[in-house]
């Protein structure tokens, strides 16, 4: 771009609209723009149908685990509300002190999961007790504390309202009236607004109106639901006025506080001194743990033969872990499903494979010679080729409508593997998951990571199970023997038909062993059940499989790199070897040494390595002269090298303010022209 | 009979309607009354009240007030959080709406005082008109020039105003460094038991004699007066608890005159009550459907029962690194988390200052690198220092379990304070089999 301008100055260019708007669809990136013949627009397909799957599915998850919870909150709310109706004379009535009826929300410390349970509360209070509840943060809050809260509060009350009833056809007008109640930002104006509301509400009462199908009295006064989403994180003083002017307005608007508290309901107390939550009426809210909601997400989503898109052992660990030793959260790590998804519906050619049965099988009919030859290359597929006759061999290598039928075969294979392993997985989990120490594991997930990494049945643990198995009373076995008997019914394979069958028998045989003989014949019980249940064929690990490659993502270490960033490792690693990231021929050198046509603030990063506590500024510019000169190619015995120019001594001060602002140095009082060193630690 | 309110200049009949609505506090109406004098005449420019919560402060000033019809103004500081509302507040209780609307955006209080001023030459005042301020330590947080500018009011706008500010703290504690108009001070002193006895029993339940009601306000005084002399709170308890109280009479299992086994009845109830509804444990719905239910022995559990919280692993370690960052000298630090630190012995390091146990002068504070060195080395496998890492403790601190020292410059080594308690953070290091006695400096 050019101006016509003569004078020097600074221009800004305002980015063309149109041209910014231009996005690259989604899809685009799954197709290669040389080979159109890869499927990437059947696998993006295939991988957001999938998706979309496993969202729908997390979401009715959450909300079937939520439901007790909030419909014990909304009991409680709408049981205030009526006793918000029927204020009676009564002398108990009058004596007591009115208190804002209040619902400590016990959710746990993992906040990012907190939105959705907060969306599905508000959309219940909206559906069906009021149309008045606000949920506020505490971020939205800061600066100027009080007033913003109540800002907040009578903007998200009276503002929605005003573009929703009498702006509804000029959205843009709805700013205007906003501005102009700002000037009363009192609860007077509130309770004022309320009234209006409510008189309004009872004209529209005696009409035939959309309100109508909401109960009577629920309707004459709609309880002010006021959500604080993170308790913990407000300011104190802030809410202790807050309530306390609530509290004085009781009488005339049927206020009722909801708290999102993340840590433990004793916070209530620290943050509130006594006269102030005597103003409270708080009854507590309790929500199920987040590690039992993620083994319910585990149960439904991975350890299913429903989703085609499997983990490894390797990647479920390193989910679980950011889970268990990172957030507790459970939308990250749903979202750390839909990054494996993704990547490996990207990367993996053959995972056009990877979907619904027959979908399945249509695909593998349609395979181009290229994708045959991919197969071919594929690890599991060469060692089955290998176990094969000579001339099949020959055959499955040559022939493309061969392997063709043989990929359908081993996908049907596959599926039945699926079908089978998370039977007998459960089977067995049910089994140990009760024995003392938990040889196996408590959580079936954890058994089932191992079960991904080896033969279950060589190691020490699962031969220490089998060994308490031994001792455990005749009932106790028949009884969790039973259990399995359960969870086999639904399993519709032949192979789980005749395993339930023998399983069944031999429920019945144990039944009838005399008690005084069992212990004779304990080891023939704990054999007997191996031979039932034939782990040793059915909890094969999938590598075994062939073609586990289309279904099973593998790469830990790309999920681990992007999830589990290591900011810091990148700066250094930027600052310490700028070829890793810059690509440049130039700059690469040696472990450990620096290039010196590197950027300024590499050279700089790489002195100050050298250096104390304390850097002494003038040292290290001298320093950093001389290896700036070594990289304009002076002669080392000319008077010029090596010597300070103002160029030099400018970039020397970016590079250094650069540091700065990288959190390796800041300037220190002890010595003035020193700077102090932040990290610890030298070449 | 109660001392008859006496000035001149008010009808008699309300003063003695007063009089029975001021129990217990006739001394300081009449004082009051006596400050105020007759209606048209000047009065004092600014009292100061101020007593304990719950001593009728509030209520004697505005039921003289309401009762007598005098011209007020009447609003709490908590709620007029900024001087414009305030003034709003003021001007649209005295003149009106119009008067408020002639107020500018952000008024200053020259601003008020000349709307006052325009507002008085077209109404002057022939009655004394009141401001009063609850809460009136608010005002300290607010304008500089706000308090004593209210203080001497009637100076500034030439008009027969009173100030009456309210408050729980004593006047020397709003003294302003550069002086101030000193207003008259008015102490409202704590009810004694005698007084609360008295005022309690007078709202009587209607189907019961005020006797039977006097003697239950007796027994409950006995429990809680130890404890509570908030009056209202007291109400409020002693409305919780007398249908339990009355049980007994219902079931026809005691006489009113029983006094004793009533007693023997409701006294522990009232104990039990003390440690539950009355510090907030159980609320008082629940305490209520507790008493209707009669399932005693499943006592609700409180509040402070539900002390667990569940953090991620690394979370807890960084808490239990905090911990012992917060309550072992730095010097320590060498002898608890070298491998060879050679032998130290508890004597050698010792300072005088330092013989006091570190948990009786609460937390110290700690920059991050400390604690990042004490967690790598407390954390039993190797850790990336991973970008979850610092956004764990910048959690931990949105919790309150760690509090952020200082200006708010995250890049210039920021400080941090552990804020939970022992207790806590013993269960804390229970669940993760660290044993943290062994690390900390007070229990070597």
């Amino acid at each position: 771009m050019t101006t016509s301008s003569v004078s020097k100055g600074c221009f800004v260019f305002k980015p063309d609209l149109k041209k910014r708007k231009r996005t690259v669809d989604i899809e685009e990136y799954f197709v290669d723009a040389d080979d159109d013949c890869s499927y990437g627009r059947e696998r993006f397909s295939i991988c957001r149908s999938l998706w979309e799957k496993i969202k729908t599915d997390t979401e009715i998850l959450q909300d079937e685990l939520n439901k007790k919870i909030l419909d014990s909150l909304l009991e409680f709310i709408k049981k205030c509300t009526s006793s918000f109706q029927c204020r009676s004379d009564e002398w108990s009535c009058l004596m007591r002190a009115s208190e804002i009826p209040t619902a400590a929300l016990v959710l746990g410390v993992n906040v990012p999961d907190h939105d959705m349970t907060f969306q599905s509360l508000s959309d219940l209070l909206q559906e069906s007790v009021t149309p008045f509840a606000v949920s506020v943060q505490a971020k939205e809050c800061s600066g100027m504390p009080k007033s913003n809260l109540m800002q907040k509060l009578l903007e998200r009350l009276m503002g929605v309202r005003v573009t929703e009833e009498e702006y509804e056809e000029d959205p843009s007008l709805s700013g205007v009236p906003l501005q102009q109640k700002r000037v009363s930002c009192s609860i007077g104006a509130l309770c004022q607004w309320y009234k209006a509301v409510t008189n309004k509400h009872k004209h529209a009462m005696k009409s035939p109106g959309k309100y109508c199908s909401l109960e009577n009295d629920v309707l004459q006064c709609p309880p002010i639901v006021v959500i604080f989403k993170d308790f913990e994180a407000f300011n104190p003083h802030v809410l202790q006025d807050f309530i306390f002017i609530c509290s004085r307005y009781i009488q005339e608007l049927p206020l009722l506080l909801v708290f999102g508290i993340a840590t433990s309901p004793c916070t209530i107390q620290h943050m509130l001194p006594h006269s102030v939550s005597s103003l409270l009426c708080i009854e507590l809210f309790q929500s199920l743990s987040c590690t039992q909601h993620l083994a319910t997400v585990i149960d439904k989503l991975i350890l299913t033969a429903e989703f085609p898109f499997k983990l490894s052992g390797k990647v479920l660990q390193v989910l679980v872990n950011i889970f268990l030793y990172h957030d507790f959260s459970v939308r990250n790590f749903v979202k750390g499903l839909q990054l494996a998804l993704l990547e490996h519906f990207h990367s993996q050619p053959l995972s056009v494979l990877c979907c619904k049965k027959k979908h399945a099988l249509l695909n593998a009919q349609k395979l181009s010679h290229q994708h045959l030859e991919m197969l071919r290359q594929l690890p599991s597929f060469m060692r089955y080729v290998e176990a094969q006759e000579p001339q099949e061999q020959v055959q499955l290598l040559t022939s493309d409508k061969y392997v063709k039928e043989v990929c359908q075969k081993l996908l049907k294979d596959i599926r039945k593997y699926h079908k089978n392993y998370y039977c007998i997985l459960r089977c067995l989990s049910s089994l140990t998951s009760s024995l003392p120490k938990y040889p196996l594991g408590k959580h079936i997930r954890e058994l089932h990571m191992s079960c991904l990494e080896r033969n279950i049945w060589e190691t020490n643990e699962y031969e220490s199970a089998i060994q308490l198995l031994r001792l455990l009373a005749k009932d106790e076995l028949v009884a969790t023997l039973k259990k399995c008997a359960d969870i086999l019914k639904p399993c519709k394979t032949k192979k789980m038909n005749s395993v339930l069958q023998q399983l069944e028998d031999y429920i019945v045989k144990l039944e009838h062993l005399d008690s005084k003989f069992i212990w004779l014949r304990k080891t023939d019980c704990v054999t007997g059940i191996k031979n039932v249940f034939v782990f040793r064929s059915h909890l094969s690990p999938p590598e075994l499989q062939p073609l586990h490659e289309v279904c099973y993502y593998s790469s830990s270490g790309f999920l681990r790199q992007h999830l589990n960033a290591t900011p810091r490792t990148s700066i250094q690693t930027a600052l310490s070897q700028p070829f890793y990231y810059l690509q440049n021929e130039n700059l690469k050198t040696d472990a450990g040494t620096v290039s010196s046509s590197a950027p300024d603030i590499c050279i700089v990063y790489k002195l100050h390595l050298e250096c104390g506590r304390l850097i002494n500024l003038y040292d290290w510019l001298e320093a950093y002269a001389t290896v700036v000169s070594g990289a304009e190619g002076k002669d080392p015995d000319s008077e010029e090298y090596g010597k300070v120019d103002e160029l030099k001594h400018a970039r020397f001060i970016k590079a250094v303010s650069e540091l700065e602002f990288l959190g390796f140095v800041k300037s220190t009082k002890q010595k003035t022209d020193h700077v102090a060193r932040l990290t610890w630690g030298g070449c | 009979m109660p001392a008859v309110l006496q000035c001149p200049g008010y009808p008699e009949a309300k003063l003695r309607c007063l009089a029975e609505s001021l129990q217990c506090r006739e001394v300081q109406a009449s004082t009051l009354l006596a400050l105020m004098g007759e209606p048209q005449q000047y009065s004092y420019p600014s009292v100061f009240i101020y007593g304990h919560r719950a001593t009728g402060k509030s209520h004697v000033v505005l039921a003289l007030l309401t009762e007598l019809e005098l011209p007020h103004a009447a609003m709490s500081c908590v709620e007029c959080f900024s001087r414009g509302l305030l003034f709003e507040q003021v001007l649209m209780a005295l003149f009106g709406p119009e008067a408020a609307a002639l107020l500018p955006r952000c008024a200053s209080f020259s601003d008020f005082v000349r709307v006052y001023r325009q507002m008085c030459a077209q109404e002057p005042a022939d009655q004394t008109r009141y401001i009063v301020l609850e809460r009136a330590e608010l005002l300290r947080n607010m304008e500089a020039n706000l308090l004593p500018g209210l203080l001497r009011l009637q100076e500034l706008v030439d008009d027969n105003v009173t100030v009456i500010l309210l408050s729980e703290i004593v006047w020397d504690k709003f003294r302003p460094s550069t002086g101030c108009f000193e207003p008259l001070l008015l102490h409202f002193p704590d009810y004694t038991k005698a007084e609360l006895q008295q005022i309690l029993s007078r709202h009587s339940h209607p189907s019961y004699t005020p006797e039977l009601y006097s003697s239950y306000i007796n027994i409950l005084l006995g429990v809680f007066y130890s404890v509570c002399r908030d009056l209202r709170e007291l109400r409020h308890l002693a409305a919780l608890n007398f249908t339990k109280f009355c049980e007994p009479l219902e079931k026809g299992e005691a006489q009113e005159s029983d006094t004793h086994k009533l007693w023997r009845r409701v006294e522990p109830h009232l104990k039990r009550a003390m440690q539950t509804v009355y510090l907030r444990e159980v609320s008082s719905v629940q305490w209520e459907q507790q008493q209707m239910d009669e399932k005693e022995a499943t006592a609700l559990r409180g509040l402070s029962a539900h002390a667990h919280v569940e953090l991620p692993y690394y979370s807890k370690f960084l808490l239990i690194a905090a911990y012992l960052a917060s309550y072992n000298p730095a010097r320590t630090d060498r002898r608890f988390f070298l491998k060879h630190h050679g032998k130290i012995k508890k004597t050698n390091f010792l300072k005088k200052h330092e013989k006091t146990s570190n948990h009786l002068l609460g937390p110290k504070p700690f920059p991050l690198d400390r604690l990042l060195a004490i967690f790598y080395s407390v954390v039993d496998s190797r850790v990336a220092p991973t970008a979850s890492i610092f956004s764990q403790i910048s959690s931990l601190v949105t919790l309150q379990l760690l509090t952020h020292i200082g200006h708010d410059d995250q890049l210039d080594t920021p400080k941090y304070k552990c804020a939970v308690s022992l207790d806590f953070i013993f269960a804390i290091s229970r669940t993760v089999n660290f044993d943290i006695v062994r690390y900390l400096y007070d229990f070597l």
